[in-house]
């Protein structure tokens, strides 16, 4: 499963998916939408996606994973919209028969989803608001 | 009769995400130079948006996937900015 979706994610649908009966491990990664960032109040977040690539970049990395580490199950699904502090952005879940590659494959999946996949943050603060590693600067922008 | 093939600009779709649709003031444009690849047309977008210079980075996705450089692009393509990501 690789889902955007702009309601509130199912955490343990999430995991029901990715869930094996082969498996000795589900390793489930929850993203939070954190309240403050470069030491000011983060209002919300503006969650974009480029859905048709996100969905296509997403399975090549469940692709490789599949390829590194014995994935039994994987679900993958991240939010797109108006997010506050403390709602999930993004859930990430693996089982394998044995613990240590379901930790090394959820942390790869997030990783590299983080580095490639076409979605973007935007941060809002009361002051302004800024799209998040755009520029090399970090300046604020009213 | 005489029948003149002149070589025009070509005309492509560009679809604009975070920070470049702020730029560009659009979810998708058409753009409009006589290049052809991947270089050309952010050399063109750089020129007609100079914004567009001081991102960290600046990809281009065609069809979608990330596109090098040297790709050629046809009128009929998905042409994408990508800025530089923030998922997760």
């Amino acid at each position: 499963m690789i889902k955007l979706t702009e309601k509130t994610i199912d955490i343990q649908k999430v995991i029901d998916t990715a869930s094996s009966l082969g498996a000795g491990a589900v390793n489930v990664f929850v993203g939070t939408v954190r309240n403050n960032a470069h030491g000011k109040t983060v209002l919300w977040l503006e969650y974009e996606a480029y859905e048709t690539m996100a969905v296509a970049e997403i399975r090549k990395i469940i692709d490789e994973a599949s390829h590194r580490w014995p994935l039994l199950g994987w679900a993958v699904s991240h939010r797109i919209g108006t997010l506050r502090p403390g709602e999930t952005s993004v859930v990430v879940a693996v089982s394998t028969p044995h613990r240590k590659d379901s930790f090394e494959a959820c942390q790869f999946i997030i990783d590299t989803l983080k580095a490639n996949a076409p979605i973007w943050k935007k941060e809002v603060f009361e002051d302004g608001e800024e799209w998040v590693s755009a520029r090399p600067e970090m300046a604020m922008r009213g | 009769m005489l029948i003149l093939f002149l070589k025009g600009d070509m005309k492509y779709t560009v679809k604009a995400f975070g920070i470049t649709r702020d730029i560009l003031g659009g979810r998708e444009k058409t753009i409009e130079f006589e290049g052809q690849t991947v270089a050309e047309l952010r050399k063109s977008l750089q020129e007609k948006y100079p914004a567009l210079i001081g991102l960290k980075s600046l990809l281009i996705a065609v069809n979608n996937q990330y596109a090098e450089d040297t790709t050629e692009l046809q009128e009929v393509d998905e042409i994408a900015l990508i800025p530089p990501v923030s998922g997760g």
